[in-house]
């Protein structure tokens, strides 16, 4: 079946150019059918695959051809299976699948289902060869296609300017991180003459000294991109402006693929961050203030989907914060499970603002618990693991083992612990906010109607793993089950502690249990059934700077867009287009010189003719 | 009789000068073709009367290719003519420059 690995891969892209050239062409369920069967084709593959490697956990290459072949540069098409790779390509297609029938509801009535399907389809296959090459090279291109596919997505409405320049932001803020990582490749190129990700990790400890100048540059360089694609301090901006797209988009953006990139990054080069122990600490610290502003943002956001996606720069904080410590394995089990339950919240989201009339205003929905029940129960599981509520949900079992390593790492610190732990505090804060205030209290508007199946199913399924998938990892002291880090540490290295009482973990896990359940209060105590007037609140100036997730728009518009083009507008008729311009001036002037004889008057042009034989005989006989 | 190369080829001048001035003024084409006609005689009777004063047999050889080129032009410009006139609804040169862009 391992044999089958390139297949995985190559379905979405079948599914994309099928739609793409045959589309218009097909009744809108052969479409869909297309779009949806080829993704979930890929994610059954995938658990053949996955289930044949769990016997045999050897990384496996597969070479599909050589790409080309210039001075040295010979980078391969080939797909490299080892276990980081696949619990990727497993969310990646699963949670991508579960999405893709979400949408095929979802999007039934828009006039660009297609072209939809098009583009969702491209956004898997890139996202696969992402994860599954074994060079940086194809690496890239797949981070490239993912920024691509990303741009497209979110300006996928695109008859409003708004979600145009959404889209552009997006492409534009991740390339400053793209040109940092391209850097980076150069540089590794450079110093070891292949950009094979194995050769460069077994050959960058034996080259580089810990902490040299150029591990630094490089590992700040890959950070760069990583901080970039996976919208962190201080590339985030670009985060919630995405949410102009529909919300399927949103799902499958912050579950399964591009804001997960930059994780996988680092956690695919993790050799290259162990050499440069500053920059690695830097992840860390990007990570723990990324987790705190967003989550302040996330407080004071009314749009539901504004909520989520403030939320996700925060989860991916946490990711990062582990990254950091050295936590691989933390790192990708909090990815899994962030991957289920944030896809859910927003797929839930986008079912509440479709059956609300496209109301994204939480204000304004309230009370809705008794009339969805099946959005409001799946919902409320997912709010409950992004809360991280002890024992019975999947986040706390992913969540609490980052804040615990947060301290009991030998990276870690008591700093990081608090903002970790502070962090969850605001996090279970904002997520019931969001919960009390969209389904209870008093009504605001009825519901159309109640989503279909292909609504509710992906719901369901991933309520299931929100709440189930935290029991495959359990910390020492509560069953001291291992799966994942043990599958994951195949790969990466194992976290090292500094404390190991088992008696300090439990003193923690009880803190930020208390954390969490008293953050669920609060907000109890705040939001539930209270009288909020459902028009835009009046905010003060503090509450201003958090809605506006802490101004930093406005600081990027002073420091670099505004000098930018007060710069073009001084330079506006620089020299060099000046030359250009002559040119061009010289060449319409010969144009209108010429044409000016083409009179289309054969008299002339005999005229012309005779005064040429004249002149040349003249020349002739006179020389 | 033996007339001098000098007159026959001052002949041949004249009339090829006669040829292109009506081919510029005219402005009806097939006074226009006519001027052509005239020229390629023009041409014609230089090449016969340096065959004559060479005692050569090419400058008839010659005569013979431009009357068939003759015919053969005549043919062509007749029929661009009769499509000239089908098109514009008249004979006049300066009316063909429809394509002028």
């Amino acid at each position: 079946m391992k044999e089958l690995l390139w297949l995985i891969v190559t379905l979405p892209f079948a599914g994309a150019l099928i739609l793409a050239f045959g589309g218009r062409k097909f009744p809108h369920a052969v479409s869909a059918i297309i779009g949806v069967g080829s993704v979930s084709l890929s994610a059954i593959l995938t658990l053949l695959v996955g289930f044949e490697f769990l016997g045999d956990t050897t990384p496996f290459l597969q070479v599909a051809w050589q790409w080309f072949d210039v001075y040295g540069l010979s980078p391969d098409i080939a797909f490299r299976l080892d276990t980081v790779s696949l619990i990727f390509i497993f969310i990646i297609t699963f949670v991508g699948a579960l999405i893709h029938l979400y949408s095929a509801e979802f999007m039934w009535k828009d006039e660009g289902f297609v072209r939809f399907f098009v583009f969702m389809n491209l956004f898997i296959g890139l996202m696969l060869i992402l994860v599954l090459a074994d060079n940086l090279l194809l690496l890239y291109l797949g981070w490239e296609g993912v920024g691509l596919c990303s741009y497209l997505l979110i300006g996928y409405w695109y008859k409003d300017p708004k979600n145009g320049y959404a889209a552009r932001k997006a492409f534009i803020v991740t390339r400053i991180g793209d040109a940092a990582l391209a850097v980076s490749f150069y540089i590794l190129f450079m110093t070891f003459n292949t950009l094979n990700i194995q050769d460069i990790l077994t050959a960058a400890p034996g080259t580089w000294s810990l902490g040299s100048g150029i591990a630094m540059a490089t590992a700040f360089l890959l950070l760069g991109g990583a901080v970039g694609k996976s919208a962190q301090l201080p590339l985030q901006t670009w985060l919630p402006d995405a949410m102009a797209a529909p919300s399927p988009v949103s799902a499958l953006l912050h579950a399964a693929t591009m804001v997960t990139a930059g994780v996988y990054l680092i956690a695919r080069t993790h050799v290259l961050f162990e050499i440069a122990p500053t920059a690695q600490h830097t992840v860390a610290i990007i990570g723990a203030a990324t987790l705190i502003i967003a989550g302040m943002s996330a407080l004071y956001q009314h749009d539901i989907k504004k909520v989520l996606a403030y939320s996700t720069i925060s989860q991916i904080g946490y990711m990062f914060l582990a990254l950091g410590l050295g936590a691989w394995s933390a790192a990708l089990f909090h990815f899994m499970i962030h991957a289920f339950f944030k896809a859910l919240l927003f797929l839930g989201a986008g079912a509440v603002i479709s059956v609300m009339r496209d109301e994204h205003n939480m204000f304004k929905m309230g009370g809705l618990w008794k009339k969805l029940p099946i959005i409001f129960w799946t919902f409320l599981i997912a709010s409950a693991s992004l809360s991280a509520l002890p024992l019975i949900t999947a986040g706390y079992y992913s969540k609490d083992k980052i804040i615990w390593l947060a301290f009991a790492s030998d990276k870690g610190s008591v700093g990081l612990w608090l903002a970790a732990i502070v962090g969850a505090f605001i996090t279970a804060l904002y997520t019931f906010r969001m919960v009390f205030l969209t389904f209870f209290g008093k009504p605001h508007a009825e519901p159309t109607h109640r989503p279909g199946w292909m609504i509710t199913i992906p719901l369901m399924v991933l309520a299931f793993f929100s709440f189930a998938g935290g029991f495959i990892e359990l910390p020492q002291n509560m069953g001291n089950l291992t799966l994942v880090s043990d599958f994951v540490e195949k790969t990466l290295p194992v976290a090292t502690l500094s404390v190991l009482q088992p008696f300090t973990e439990l003193i923690f896990q009880i803190i930020s249990s208390i954390v969490a359940i008293g953050a669920v209060f609060l907000a109890y105590i705040l939001f539930f059934n209270k009288p909020f007037p459902a028009a835009e609140p009046q905010r003060n100036a503090v509450q201003r700077f958090f809605f506006k997730g802490w101004d930093f728009d406005l600081l990027y518009d002073k420091v670099i867009v505004t000098p930018m083009i007060f710069l073009a507008m001084i330079n506006k008729k620089d020299i060099i287009d000046q030359f250009y311009t002559g040119l061009a001036c010289i060449t319409r002037q010969l144009n209108a010189l010429l044409s000016a004889t083409q009179n289309g008057q054969l008299r002339w042009y005999a005229m012309v003719v005779a005064a040429g034989a004249i002149i040349i005989l003249t020349i002739i006989f006179f020389p | 009789m033996n007339i001098p190369m000098e007159y026959g080829l001052l002949l041949a001048v004249i009339l090829f000068c006669i040829g292109l001035a009506g081919l510029l003024i005219r402005r009806n084409i097939i006074f226009m073709l006519l001027c052509i006609e005239i020229m390629l005689n023009a041409a014609g009777v230089a090449f016969v009367v340096a065959g004559a004063a060479w005692g050569q047999a090419e400058g008839q050889v010659m005569f013979i290719f431009i009357l068939a080129m003759a015919a053969a032009e005549v043919s062509v410009g007749l029929a661009l003519i009769i499509q000239l006139f089908k098109q514009t609804g008249s004979l006049d040169v300066t009316n063909a420059n429809k394509m002028k862009g």
